[in-house]
């Protein structure tokens, strides 16, 4: 009884990272320019994508092609933020919506003819596969590491915002633009660089969950609904809210399929109903 | 001077006419999907269409095989019956087939009774569907055909307990519904169940409940060609195999394109299912082949692309017998106990039901050079769909 309350938490968990690191940047963003990128998703399927095909075309090692993968799916979001986001900025909500809704489809289409339709297997190496033993009971290898590693970057990611300059300027741009704008802080420029660490984190975590959450032309569309929970839920503009709402999503997730598997897929959106229905503006929002 | 050069003309013109009179273009409207989450499979149907055009299209000369081609976009039966209508109404197709989701066949089923229009089914593997329209054929596989027998071996393979877990639609259903009754028919206990959601990212949470449940073998289905690999992947990460439990389930689960996907993990599955690419006859050989050498070295046809070139068959046999004037009931007619040797072994429509029978296999995944294969260990010969058995037509 313990023992399988222990493994869904440590199931949600995992979950729960690969949640967070995918929709951070979402938050960020729309929290600062209030921009609705629906098609957040697809730089967290690229990254998929990427790592695939790095590990299966250049032989690269699946811990080498991390660093990569974010690299990448950042210098890919800057080219879509200049050129295409950016005209949208001042647009309203529903031409944003279409417009990133659009993107979602071309992206199946263009996945679809460059690696086919078929879910895109991913090798992990072998010491992160089977069983880790810890003492009191034996935990999957790979969702472990994933535990660690989504650690390790949540910690980076808060203290780079709350102490460096950049995080700063993220932070006061969220709170007030205009009033960044005018002591100084280029919103714009600001903006695009968020977007590519943004992007370049979802694309970090399409590829870090690849092996949970197959890589298929379709995955933007197929996790949109996880992705705007987490950042609804969370509260637009927070980097903490995402977190507790991943954790949520995760840990009730994968509580409700083990517990009450008939009613599985609908008990996260009756909670996140409930959530905010209590807080409109999500767990941590500014209203 | 003037008539006479008109009547050799008109005569030539007779001549040249003749025999175009007679070879006839026969529209067969295909409904598949093309596009969305599940355009693998239609894509696998559409390939061997156009095999079978390739290969084929010289058996039923004089006349012609036009082929339609229509993409429903996935499990979307208002789609699939506009496109039906449009088929019927505008493009005048004299047969449909394809249809690979069971809802969208069940949509088209009071037009192609209405329009008499013979319906091949190249996949959708409800029971119940053959049942919606006398002019609905069937030559893919019901679940029950599979998932019946399946829970009769697993008894007398020694299991005495096991957990089900399906996925939660139509297909799902039957294969749970089937092996059930076949298992505790036997004298098997089921140590629980579980329906999982169709669009499922993790399947972890209801694997972890297999597992707690201890039973012997899991039977699992999901649908083909896309969540297989992560099942699979799930139950090795969970230990599930240390544990001492068993994964068994229709063929479904261990699908010819997706094992080279799976590493490792599923070398020792046991299924049951109508098609294996690596099952041992002239047949299958040269239609491998000719796939291989038409799509390339790593291309491998499933089941569905089994069904599809089958369906073919079927279709070409009816307008050799018909001479090309397709009527909706001679055609049924002739469906109806026709035979046929198909890469998967003899097939036949039942005359009665309308839906194939075949042989089913039982196959376990071993290693074929480096590649895995389903081999086949057992086969059971001639299965009728156990549910049209078990429900008679009232």
């Amino acid at each position: 009884m313990i023992s399988a309350f222990i493994g869904i938490l440590f199931d949600g968990l995992a979950y729960a990272m690969i949640l967070y690191i995918i929709s951070v940047g979402l938050s960020v963003t729309m929290g600062m320019m209030g921009f609705a990128n629906l098609a957040h998703g697809a730089f967290a399927m690229a990254g998929g994508y990427v790592m695939v095909t790095l590990m299966q075309q250049l032989g690269l090692p699946f811990l080498a092609t991390l660093p990569l993968v974010f690299v990448i799916v950042a210098a890919i979001s800057v080219a879509f933020e200049r050129l295409l986001y950016a005209r949208l900025y001042r647009a309203g909500e529903l031409d944003q919506v279409l417009f990133t809704i659009g993107l979602i489809f071309m992206a199946i289409a263009a996945t679809t003819f460059v690696w086919g339709p078929l879910p895109q297997a991913v090798r992990l190496p072998p010491y992160l596969m089977g069983q880790v033993d810890l003492g009191f009971r034996t935990f999957p290898t790979y969702r472990t590491f994933l535990i660690v590693i989504g650690a390790v970057l949540i910690l980076a990611l808060w203290l780079g915002l709350e102490r460096t300059r950049l995080g700063a300027q993220v932070r006061a741009a969220v709170d007030n633009r205009r009033m960044a704008e005018s002591v100084g802080i280029n919103v714009g420029r600001l903006f695009t660089t968020t977007f590519a660490l943004g992007s370049g984190l979802a694309g970090l975590g399409g590829a870090l969950g690849a092996d949970i959450l197959a890589p298929t032309p379709s995955y933007a569309l197929e996790h949109l609904v996880y992705f705007l929970i987490v950042v609804a839920v969370g509260g637009m503009g927070s980097i903490r809210g995402p977190f507790v709402a991943a954790l949520l999503l995760g840990v009730m997730d994968t509580a409700g399929k083990y517990y009450v598997p008939d009613f599985g897929a609908f008990f996260i959106y009756v909670a996140m109903m409930g959530l905010l229905l209590w807080r409109p503006h999500g767990l941590f929002g500014r209203a | 001077m003037k008539s006479m050069i008109r009547l050799a003309a008109a005569a030539a013109l007779a001549f040249v006419l003749a025999p175009a009179a007679s070879a006839e273009t026969v529209k067969v409207g295909v409904i598949t999907t093309m596009s969305g989450p599940f355009a693998s499979l239609g894509q696998q149907m559409d390939q061997a269409i156009k095999l079978y055009m390739k290969l084929h299209a010289k058996d039923v000369e004089p006349h012609k095989i036009e082929i339609v081609l229509r993409d429903d976009t996935g499990p979307a039966p208002d789609v699939a019956k506009r496109l039906a209508q449009e088929l019927i109404t505008r493009d005048r197709v004299h047969m449909l087939s394809g249809v690979v989701f069971t809802p969208n066949a069940h949509a088209i089923a009071p037009l192609a009774t209405e329009a008499k229009m013979p319906l091949v089914i190249m996949n959708a593997g409800t029971s119940v569907t053959t049942t919606l329209s006398p002019y609905f054929a069937r030559v893919s596989f019901t679940l029950w055909q599979s998932s019946y027998p399946m829970g009769q071996w697993a008894q007398q393979a020694g299991i005495k307990s096991v957990f089900t877990a399906v996925t939660d639609y139509g297909p799902g259903h039957d294969a749970e519904a089937a092996f059930i009754k076949g298992f505790t028919e036997a004298g098997g206990k089921i140590a629980g169940s579980v329906r999982m959601p169709v669009a499922n990212p993790d399947f972890v949470p209801f694997i972890q409940r297999a597992k707690d449940a201890n039973p012997e073998a899991v039977f699992t289905f999901v649908p083909a060609g896309r969540q297989a690999t992560a099942f699979m992947k799930t139950f090795a990460e969970r230990g599930m195999r240390e544990a001492g439990i068993r994964l068994i389930g229709p063929g479904d689960i261990t699908t010819d394109e997706e094992l080279p996907s799976m590493g490792d993990v599923p070398l020792g599955v046991v299924t049951v299912h109508h098609y294996s690419a690596a099952h041992d006859s002239p047949t299958n050989k040269a239609f491998q082949a000719a796939w291989k050498q038409e799509y390339g070295a790593n291309a491998v046809p499933g089941f569905m692309a089994v069904g599809a070139w089958d369906g073919m068959h079927a279709i070409s046999h009816v307008i050799k017998q018909l001479n090309g004037k397709i009527d909706g009931d001679k055609a049924m007619a002739l469906l109806k106990g026709w035979k046929h040797e198909s890469p998967r072994g003899p097939i036949m429509i039942d005359p009665d039901t309308r839906d194939i029978v075949q042989n089913e296999y039982i196959r376990r995944v071993e290693k074929l050079g480096n590649a895995n294969a389903n081999i086949e260990i057992g086969v059971i010969p001639a299965v009728k769909d156990p549910w049209k058995v078990f429900n008679p037509p009232k």
